[in-house]
């Protein structure tokens, strides 16, 4: 059996005293592909803000572990450093801040954490072939400013490359899939699956089952009003699709 | 848990690592300002009696003016009467004949402060002015400039040196009857740096001149006069400190440049005078006139500024656009944080035909900090096909400080194109979090942000000039990490 990378323990969260999570519970060892999905206003973006660290949520209850130490005690950029990856819903612009310059800044935090030299720009743009290659995409995007006047898809091509740069140990993608089209779709899912070790694991997020045509997990939860009501399959997402969000809350 | 505003109010705490003073023995006028302080000034200098009266008709038309008031900027009222209007760092002889002869305290001081004023300069290939309070004290490169027939020294030297030069351009941009901060300045002015580039010549290095203040009590009230003849083309660097002090101090200074036929000059500034403490007491008042003549066709006045330090500026580079096809640039970043305040901007004016200007002005507030850009662009009559595209932009850190935009157009001739954008933004939580997210500590983060938004404008810095500012604006912000 692999071993655990995350380790959700009844954990409870809320912003501005409203409580949203309420006791989740999740495990996801080495090289496992978790979705959760869920209805709007379920607890889902509350659950990736939580884990990447972002201020204002308050955690009142439950542990989180990560790698068996608490990443509830880690501040974001050292869990970063440590091979936390979030793929952001709505990726911020850094207008004047050149990508590639971003990405080798972010590259190096992580590098200096594990006691790596940094790598100086002509190590860095190797690697960055090396990985575009990997991944079929453009460097277009890297000679810009940090997600500055891109497109929705362009933003989420963007993050899975920062992804493939940083190498993650855990991923978690936040409605990866909102505002892109099949195509787009299809080349992000593309990206996320090769970028699947056997030593690292992700965290799919989402409210539709489309995605999940493209990224195939092993388990899905399905989080209703902060707390995971269902566990199963792939096959448990397609019966949502099939059925909707209501055949589950009703059945509560 | 803290907020993200808490932790971003704590980094633009400041700490001035210029703040300290220089023990030296120094020779100073009794504070006051009269006709015999002024008569006192020249004689010290030993000026010619033209410069004697001219001084003192700018005093005279200095009586007559009230200090202004229309900028955005408060402060208490400037006693004219407590300042001392000379002061000078006392020598064995009349004045140092070359580096040598400098106290060796003020070339400690110089290299305190990063200013290699011997040896590294060679290896920079800047040429240096340095002014210590009111007195030049050393020009370094004069023989390699010589050679080339570019005039680099002190004011007071080509007051006795290049008397013609002086006489014909003194006050031709700026006179003495322009404001009231210009009019003291032309009373008092004790010394400052001159520079002439002959027709043709391409200055082979860059110009530097670095101003400290460092007596207490003490205006500084330097005078800079650049002229590039037809065809000529030079670079000028300029940087500024002071101790820190309780009290303010006021600086007033004036700067003339005047551009022939296709003469270039671009004129950076690395201001960083001490900006007050995190309460607001003390500071250096920057009250400054600069501005620059494009006389002749097809010349062109680059201003770029970088302001991070003193408590109120006040400060205007200017391009006179009169000769045809002339081109007047000004790119700036002003950074506001604690108390301080600054009211900054340009004005273009455009006589000329086919005459262009650009105006990007990026404006940091944090803290308390209150940042005004006020500019004018006037098209006049005759002025066909006058081209100006304005951008302003301003960065909030922080709920506590402001940011303003007064521009002023006016327009007299219809086949002038003029345009205006400008924005404001908040460093917002969600691009900290976001570099965060990415391994990038909130101050790296910080930095980042302020470096990117001023992007546009440290790319018009000369390269050591570009490092330097990033720098500095990564010190202006920083502070303690919760």
């Amino acid at each position: 059996m692999s071993k655990p990378i995350l380790e959700i323990k009844n954990l409870s969260a809320g912003v501005e005293g409203k409580q949203i999570l309420k006791g989740v519970s999740l495990t996801i060892n080495a090289g496992e592909v978790h979705a959760v999905m869920g209805p709007n206003g379920s607890g889902k973006s509350t659950l990736a803000a939580v884990l990447a660290g972002r201020d204002g949520y308050e955690v009142n209850g439950g542990s989180v572990l990560y790698n068996g130490t608490d990443l509830l005690e880690l501040d974001p950029e050292e869990r970063a450093r440590a091979g936390v990856f979030l793929a952001f819903q709505y990726p911020v612009e850094i207008p004047g801040v050149n990508s590639t310059y971003f990405l080798k800044a972010a590259l190096n935090e992580v590098r200096k954490h594990h006691g790596l030299p940094e790598l100086d720009a002509i190590e860095f743009l190797n690697l960055v072939k090396e990985k575009m290659k990997l991944l079929e995409l453009k460097d277009d995007l890297l000679k810009r400013s940090v997600n500055e006047g891109f497109s929705g898809g362009e933003k989420k091509r963007a993050e899975i490359f920062q992804m493939a740069i940083l190498e993650p140990k855990l991923a978690i993608l936040d409605e990866t899939d909102s505002g892109l089209d099949i195509d787009a779709l299809r080349i992000v899912a593309g990206g996320v699956n090769k970028l699947k070790h056997l030593d690292n694991c992700q965290l799919v997020i989402t409210h539709y089952q489309r995605l999940l045509n493209f990224i195939v997990p092993d388990f899905v939860h399905v989080l209703v009003d902060g707390r995971i009501v269902k566990t199963g399959d792939k096959n448990l997402a397609l019966e949502l699709e099939a059925r909707g969000y209501d055949w589950i809350t009703s059945s509560l | 848990m803290s907020t993200a505003t808490e932790t971003i109010e704590d980094l633009v705490k400041t700490e001035y690592k210029y703040g300290f003073f220089t023990e030296l023995e120094t020779e100073s006028a009794p504070p006051g300002l009269s006709e015999d302080t002024i008569r006192l000034i020249s004689r010290k200098k030993n000026e010619p009696e033209w410069l004697t009266e001219w001084r003192l008709k700018a005093y005279r038309h200095w009586l007559t003016l009230e200090e202004p008031h229309w900028a955005k900027v408060h402060h208490a009222k400037i006693n004219y009467q407590d300042i001392v209007y000379y002061s000078a760092p006392k020598q064995k002889k009349d004045a140092p004949k070359s580096l040598d002869e400098v106290d060796p305290k003020l070339l400690e001081t110089y290299e305190k402060l990063g200013i290699p004023l011997r040896e590294r300069e060679r290896l920079a290939g800047v040429a240096v002015d340095a002014i210590f309070d009111s007195v030049s004290v050393g020009t370094t490169f004069r023989k390699q400039l010589a050679e080339k027939g570019v005039i680099f020294c002190s004011f007071t030297e080509a007051v006795h040196d290049h008397p013609d030069l002086v006489k014909k351009y003194l006050g031709s941009v700026v006179p003495y009857t322009d404001n009231f901060f210009a009019a003291l300045n032309s009373a008092v002015f004790t010394d400052g740096s001159f520079c002439y580039i002959p027709k043709g010549v391409r200055c082979p290095m860059e110009l530097s001149t670095y101003f400290r203040i460092n007596a207490a009590n003490t205006g500084q009230f330097e005078r800079t006069l650049i002229v590039a003849d037809e065809g000529a083309q030079v670079s000028y660097l300029e940087g500024c400190t002071a101790p820190m002090r309780d009290e303010n101090q006021l600086h007033a200074a004036v700067v003339e440049l005047v551009a022939l036929e296709n003469g270039q000059i671009k004129y950076s500034t690395v201001q960083n005078w001490y900006p007050g403490d995190e309460k607001g007491v003390g500071g250096i008042y920057n009250f400054v006139t600069k501005r620059g003549l494009c006389k002749g066709r097809n010349s062109k006045i680059c201003w770029t500024q970088v302001e991070t330090g003193s408590a109120i500026t006040w400060k205007y580079p200017s391009c006179i656009l009169l000769g045809d096809n002339s081109v007047g640039e000004f790119y700036s970043v002003a950074v506001t944080n604690n108390f301080q305040q600054a009211d900054t901007g340009t004005k273009m004016i455009h006589i000329g035909k086919n005459t262009s200007s650009t105006i990007i002005s990026k404006g940091i507030s944090a803290g308390h900090g209150q940042n005004s850009y006020r500019g004018l662009v006037e098209i006049r009559k005759n002025a066909a096909n006058a081209r100006n595209f304005s951008q302003c932009d301003s960065m909030l850190i922080g709920a506590k400080c402001g940011a303003h935009t007064f521009p002023y157009i006016e327009v007299k001739n219809t086949t002038a194109s003029v345009e205006h954008e400008a924005s404001t933004s908040k460093i917002g939580e969600d691009q900290i979090f976001y570099c965060n997210a990415r391994g990038i500590a909130t101050q790296d983060a910080v930095n980042m942000i302020v470096n990117g938004f001023c992007k546009e404008v440290f790319k018009e810095l000369p390269m050591e000039f570009a490092v330097e500012a990033q720098k500095l604006l990564g010190v202006s912000l920083e502070g303690s990490v919760g």
